[in-house]
């Protein structure tokens, strides 16, 4: 059992109502964005169950908008993020998808386009008490919770890609917490996904990178 | 420097001779890693945040998302303030605080879950009435949040905070237990009289269900925030005035698990019956929804 500590009972520190409506939104919408290089230009938010539902009661859209500026679950912003957004010439828009059951109550897949005109689509569950996962990048399962600050490598699936990550983060002195590899089929686009304890240095996506077989790296830092 | 149940917590409260908070304190720096400076830093934050949201709205009043609630926590004030009041002033203030607690959460505001969203004005609602009427320092008020860290954190380990899982007994209910054991180390009182009271209120709140109108994180929830600071503050009375209880608060925490997880469905944050399949709540949502 991982620890709980007393601020995870006394807090999270939120802006209201709803700490799996609201402050796990704008958790998944934090990470989704810390995912994509460069300023967004576009952002569409499709809504699943739960979400689909009561959203705007519980001020997910705010909420998940202000993630995607990079608003943490305490900013006091959130509450005015259309306006914020209109501001800074994001577009945005929100889809209640109520069709699809088969899924967790509480799921918003995030359709960024950056100003580069690069798209990518996040999946994330909100599991209440603002505890999120992320559970697709770009379509492909994946599972990571933003609790450990996150090197996201996405490779081609051929063999040494993983053997050459972890000697880049053995030769930068990372501690490695949790490392595991996804992938869409054998020979295609995978996803390596590792998680630290401590801050990751500002050098490990470009040093990653140098590999051929590496095609992006996302540093996720806490 | 741990601790699975209340009987372990008083264990170690007793082999130290030190108080609830303290073990709680202690486990957050040595089990948590988490530096005795930072640690305190931290609740410090809490408290502040606890402080703005439940004074904001007593001045000015703000409507909900939902449009459900708004205006209560004035209302009380000024009849405090008018002398009309019937609950003395520790209560009357500690049910103003709790029920504007609640009317920042819903309105975007910024709160502490304690240990949840919905549950988020008893803990300050009952503590800082504490701290009003009998002049206690803000490091003593942060000093008993940690006891009320310590009761939460045993129905998150043990039972469920998620009224989804186990109804408002687990939200409203656990939050009530917990204002009740810091309200007590708050006054003077044991360990043991802190989880006496903690039991007495689950066993005062046991089966109460999660029934949102619309969904929505503010009617009955609103009203179930005042109730538990008066549950809590009852169990405080009782404890100090040294009655024990024969259930002990680990056994309660189980029982209330037990029963949670009994509820039919709709009883359990879904909207789906109780308070909010009534007449009058569905009418309501159809105009705010």
């Amino acid at each position: 059992m991982s620890f709980i500590s007393v601020f995870d009972v006394m807090g999270p520190n939120m802006i209201g109502p709803s700490s799996s409506h609201t402050a796990g939104a704008a958790r998944i919408a934090y990470l989704a964005q810390k995912m994509i290089n460069g300023p967004l230009a576009k952002v569409e938010f499709i809504l699943y169950g739960s979400f689909a539902r009561t959203y705007h009661g519980h001020g997910t859209d705010r909420a998940l908008l202000g993630g995607i500026m990079g608003f943490s679950t305490d900013d006091m912003r959130i509450r005015n993020s259309f306006e914020i957004a209109t501001e800074n010439g994001l577009k945005y828009s929100f889809t209640p998808n109520e069709e699809e059951t088969d899924i967790h109550p509480n799921t918003v897949d995030i359709i960024m386009t950056n100003t580069a005109d690069q798209e990518m689509t996040i999946r994330g569950e909100s599991l209440g008490g603002g505890k999120v996962h992320i559970t697709q990048i770009n379509h492909v399962e994946v599972d990571f919770t933003g609790e450990y600050s996150a090197i996201i490598v996405v490779q081609k699936d051929v063999p040494g890609v993983v053997a050459w990550i972890t000697s880049c983060l053995s030769d930068r002195r990372v501690n490695i917490a949790f490392m595991r590899l996804f992938r869409e089929s054998k020979g295609h686009t995978a996803y390596t996904i590792v998680e630290s304890d401590g801050k990751l240095p500002e050098e490990i996506a470009d040093t990653i990178r140098q590999n051929e077989h590496v095609l992006d790296v996302m540093v996720v830092q806490m | 420097m741990d601790f699975k149940n209340a009987n372990e917590l008083l264990t170690l409260c007793k082999e130290q001779n030190i108080s609830i908070s303290e073990v709680m304190r202690n486990r957050e720096i040595i089990t948590g890693e988490c530096p005795a400076k930072e640690a305190d830093q931290k609740m410090a934050r809490v408290l502040e945040i606890m402080k703005e949201a439940a004074r904001s709205p007593i001045e000015k009043p703000i409507r909900s998302m939902g449009g459900l609630i708004g205006g209560e926590a004035q209302k009380l004030a000024q009849h405090s303030a008018s002398g009309q009041g019937l609950c003395g002033e520790l209560l009357e203030k500690a049910i103003t605080y709790a029920m504007a607690t609640l009317e920042t959460n819903a309105s975007m505001g910024l709160i502490v879950a304690s240990p949840t969203a919905g549950s988020a004005g008893i803990v300050p609602g009952l503590l800082l009435a504490f701290q009003e009427v009998y002049h206690f320092s803000d490091k003593e008020i942060q000093q008993v949040l940690f006891n009320a860290g310590a009761v939460g954190y045993l129905a998150m380990r043990n039972a469920t905070v998620a009224g989804a899982v186990g109804g408002c007994q687990a939200e409203v209910g656990v939050a009530s237990a917990m204002a009740a054991s810091a309200a007590v180390e708050l006054m003077g009182g044991t360990p043991k009289q802190c989880l006496d009271a903690a039991s007495t209120v689950l066993m005062n709140m046991l089966g109460l269900v999660c029934d949102p109108v619309g969904g929505l994180v503010e009617y009955p929830c609103q009203n179930r925030n005042a109730a538990g600071v008066a549950n809590a503050l009852i169990a405080a009375e009782m404890s100090l005035a040294g009655i024990s209880q024969l259930i002990p608060f680990d056994e309660m925490l189980e029982a209330m698990y037990k029963v949670g997880k009994r509820l039919p469905v709709e009883l359990r944050e879904t909207a789906l019956s109780g308070c909010a399949t009534t007449p009058s709540a569905c009418e309501a949502c159809h105009i705010h929804a």
